[in-house]
């Protein structure tokens, strides 16, 4: 049979809200555009967003400016964040929103007709666009619509539709290929049939999103396996800080048909309280001494809280995220968890039915309706989710390219360095706006001085055998039942929170279960086999995973989405530091690499005394760069 | 409490297939997509089914359930009796790839036939001033998550393959009402050409799509009927009829 061969000027992997902007720009250039989905198009990730796009339009309250938007996510991130990528993102976003407005998109208004925009946790002023809680669906649609928008032109111009751009959906890529050090395509095969595809393009934007299906509890869909993370590695790019992952402290476990499902903090807002197996409301032995003059140390106090906010102190359940999913975890640690890994999170016993329907509509609706579970009646059982990974593919700033590799492009959740090691909520939206159109700006400046380069006939011969390989193995292990350990391993020991002596194991174990899914076998046929498709994304996530451990190992500090029990403090001198992960063919390999230093005009955004708690006196003593 | 549950799943490809009986563990508050994954991950590895978000969000674990369309992340297993065996089949109204996976090109072809919104000209990005209530018509069916469930019960189509090249359906005729509606869209003719060539003339309002919808939108009522009134009005009022005819223009 004779091998199904495409030509582009530009390959989009993912179609989530990062790859479908990328693909628009390079086809606004007029390059020959191929976006790839995983599942069917509009179907990605980026639906599940609910809060809005944080972009300093102003509408709400005119003080808002990119200065401080660009102050509150480099806090959020501790730091950390690449401060030049957080800077474009601060100073593009707004233009993003509103230009999607002019593709159609219609987001919630201001009483003067302008785009509403939302408070949201870390920014200073209301700075969300939004539309009610479905905000990620608005921005696919509207650019699944841009798209077919793009293709009525082509098709008036040419009288073929799919000329200029065209989407090839339920597709896997299993190899991003290059020819003589330069990308030259990508490899892979249809899921419905199975059958094998070539692309041959000379740009590769890697769009591709999350990998929360590493851990056993995610707020990810399936498609969250690190793939672009791992095909970049694979082709030879660097991952960048791949120890920060997000976890929300309070995702359902239990009932299965809701796992990973997040519980809004309003929840415990509301009156919700978080006890163990014994019964006990556990958050008083958690208050850290910073916060104890702020936090009730007692049950009556906290309770007389919800009533008297001046004279009482808050209830401990309202801690920040990061103390509530330590002491969750430590009482699940310590036996005194429901029998499911979670706490108990109960709003039914402290506030009637028709408060709790009035109050959180959405919540109460959500759960009943997916899970039959009444919470005006029963408690929820809650525990740390993994949500969101900060680290990704290190690329330059202004281009989204990939370090070290031509012609290969990343944006979005895939893309490290924005979010430094914490993301504020808010910020992928316009994340993926952004970089997801200076991906597409990359591939065509990149194109303008390098033409198609050819697949060699040997690089197709061995992606070939690559896909071919778990057919022919014989009894051999099952990919279910790997992946089932996989998340084990990385929820209990590289999880929300981390001891050198738990990362370690679980570098050993990854490599053992790395080992085993050498010999994976697959049953039945190539035709939709969700067996042989998680093969693949089996491989992909155990890179990952490896990348995460050995990265989460070597920062012997806490800081935001990475917190070691065994170094709980923040290091100054670990914020002048990312982990660049590589892989060898064998193994990834973690090196330190030195964060480049503020100019000076964005130095000066901040008062000296806040920076102080985070530099080195010699850094604040130079004042940035210049 | 764990019990044990009767599934009967349609397995087979385009050319053949038979629906099987397995018995399969199910939770306490388990929907029908968990049980069907756990089929596949402990009796029938290579079983295919779509799916994504598991939250009723993305629309991609459509099927029939009991006959009826339904998202199966959406359907709790208690919601049937302990004796009761849950068939579960694949979108009758689409070609069978595998199992309970169907092709559902058809409606991505149909969204390409729509025209796409027009944006005013004059009006730069960061500009458009609109009313709440004004957006909050196009909003509703802005909400629509493509599960293709509409499409799938369309009696227009479910049964009359050769209906389909006339017929964009559901999906697409609240695709046209959302357009139709926007406060700033310049294209002109939208309920004409729904009609004219979108096929909203075969509609008989039954309202099947209306009952489908996971996402409670009032297809029939806010979408459908109302695009066929204007359409009704201004074909066979007489003085609206002439009234296109001397300023040459559709007023639709």
């Amino acid at each position: 049979m004779t091998l199904e061969r495409h030509k582009y000027d530009v390959l989009v992997i993912g179609a989530g809200g990062a790859g479908l902007r990328a693909a628009v720009e390079a086809r606004e250039a007029g390059l020959r555009v191929a976006i790839i989905c995983k599942s069917l198009f509009g179907k990605a990730h980026t639906v599940m967003a609910e809060g809005g796009a944080a972009a300093s339009m102003g509408n709400v309250n005119d003080k808002d400016s990119w200065k401080v938007h660009f102050r509150d996510t480099m806090r959020g991130g501790k730091f950390l964040s690449h401060y030049r990528m957080a800077e474009l993102h601060a100073k593009e976003s707004p233009d993003r929103i509103w230009e999607l407005e002019t593709w159609g998109a219609l987001f919630d208004r201001t009483k003067e007709g302008k785009i509403s925009q939302r408070n949201f946790g870390g920014h200073e002023y209301p700075r969300l666009a939004h539309v009610g809680d479905r905000t990620g669906l608005e921005l696919i649609r509207t650019m699944q619509q841009k798209i077919v928008a793009l293709q009525q032109k082509d098709g008036r111009e040419t009288g073929d539709m799919e000329s200029g751009i065209k989407v090839f959906a339920e597709l896997t890529i299993t190899d991003v290929l290059k020819e003589n050090g330069k990308i030259a395509g990508a490899y892979g095969y249809w899921r419905e049939s199975g059958e094998e595809v070539l692309f041959e393009a000379p740009a590769v934007v890697i769009a591709t999103g999350g990998v929360g299906k590493t851990f056993k509890i995610t707020s990810n869909s399936w498609e969250g396996t690190g793939d672009g993370h791992a095909l970049a590695l694979k082709a030879g790019a660097n991952l960048v800080d791949m120890e920060f992952l997000q976890f929300h402290p309070t995702g359902m476990v239990w009932p299965p048909s809701v796992r990973g499902i997040l519980v809004t903090e309003s929840v415990r807002g509301e009156g919700g309280v978080l006890t163990n197996n014994l019964g006990e409301r556990f958050m008083f032995k958690y208050i850290p001494d910073v916060f104890k003059d702020k936090y009730a140390d007692n049950e009556a106090e906290a309770d007389r809280w919800y009533v008297d906010q001046d004279n009482n102190r808050r209830p401990p359940e309202l801690l920040p995220r990061d103390e509530v999913a330590r002491a969750i975890n430590a009482e699940v640690k310590a036996g005194r968890g429901t029998e499911h890994g979670g706490v108990f999170l109960d709003v039914s016993k402290r506030i009637p039915a028709e408060v709790i329907k009035k109050r959180l509509p959405s919540m109460w609706h959500q759960f009943y309706e997916l899970a039959g579970v009444d919470i005006t009646k029963e408690a929820m059982e809650v525990g740390p989710t993994c949500h969101y990974i900060m680290g990704g593919v290190e690329v330059e700033p202004e281009t989204a390219a990939a370090v070290g590799v031509p012609g290969l492009f990343a944006a979005g959740e895939v893309a490290g360095g924005m979010h430094g090691s914490n993301r504020l909520g808010g910020n992928s939206l316009s994340d993926l706006l952004v970089f997801g159109r200076r991906a597409g700006m990359g591939a065509i400046e990149y194109l303008k001085n390098n033409g198609a380069n050819p697949v060699s006939d040997a690089a197709i011969a061995k992606a070939k055998a690559k896909i071919q390989a778990p057919f022919d193995r014989q009894g051999g292990e099952n990919s279910y039942s790997l992946h089932a350990e996989l998340q084990e391993v990385t929820h209990n020991l590289v999880g929300i929170i981390r001891t050198g002596s738990e990362i370690k194991e679980a570098i050993e174990k990854i490599a053992e279960i790395r080992k085993r899914s050498a010999n994976v076998a697959v049953s039945g046929g190539r035709v939709f086999n969700p067996g042989f498709h998680l093969a693949f994304d089996l491989d992909n996530m155990l890179l990952v995973a490896e990348a995460t451990a050995k990265s989460a190992i070597t920062r012997e500090e806490s800081r935001g989405g990475h917190t070691r029990d065994d170094f709980p403090e923040m290091d100054t001198k670990w914020r002048q530091v990312n982990l660049i992960s590589s892989f060898d063919g064998e193994k990834v390999n973690i090196r330190q690499q030195a964060l480049p230093t503020y100019p000076k005009e964005l130095f000066d955004l901040f008062d000296i005394h806040e920076l102080e708690k985070y530099m080195t006196p010699e850094e604040t003593s130079k004042g940035g760069t210049n | 409490m764990a019990r044990n549950v009767k599934l009967r799943i349609w397995r087979g490809d385009s050319k053949d297939g038979a629906l099987k009986d397995v018995t399969v563990e199910a939770n306490e508050g388990e929907v029908v997509l968990d049980v069907i994954h756990r089929v596949q991950a402990t009796q029938m590895g290579d079983l295919a089914v779509r799916w994504n978000c598991k939250a009723g969000k993305c629309g991609s674990c459509s099927m029939e359930i009991n006959g009826k369309p339904r998202l199966a992340c959406m359907t709790q297993v208690a919601s049937f009796g302990d004796d009761e065996t849950i068939t579960v089949t694949p979108l009758r109204a689409f070609p069978i790839i595998k199992d309970l996976v169907t092709d559902v090109s058809f409606n991505y072809k149909k969204a390409m036939e729509v025209p796409a919104y027009e944006h005013p000209k004059n009006l730069a990005p960061g500009e458009a001033r609109m009313e709440q209530i004004d957006v909050e018509r196009s909003q509703e069916f802005r909400k629509c998550i493509e599960c293709f469930l509409c499409q799938d019960v369309c009696h227009v189509v479910r049964d009359h393959e050769e209906n389909k090249k006339s017929f964009a359906g559901p999906r697409f005729f609240i695709r046209i009402a959302e357009l139709d509606m926007h406060p700033l869209d310049m294209l002109k003719n939208r309920k004409k050409t729904a009609q004219e060539e979108h096929g909203l003339g075969m509609c008989n309002i039954t309202k099947c799509c209306t009952e489908v919808c996971p996402e409670h939108i009032k297809i029939t009522d806010n979408a459908i009927i109302p695009m066929k009134e204007r359409v009704a009005d201004i074909k066979y009022d007489p003085v609206r009829w002439l009234g296109t005819k001397i300023r040459k223009r559709e007023g639709l």
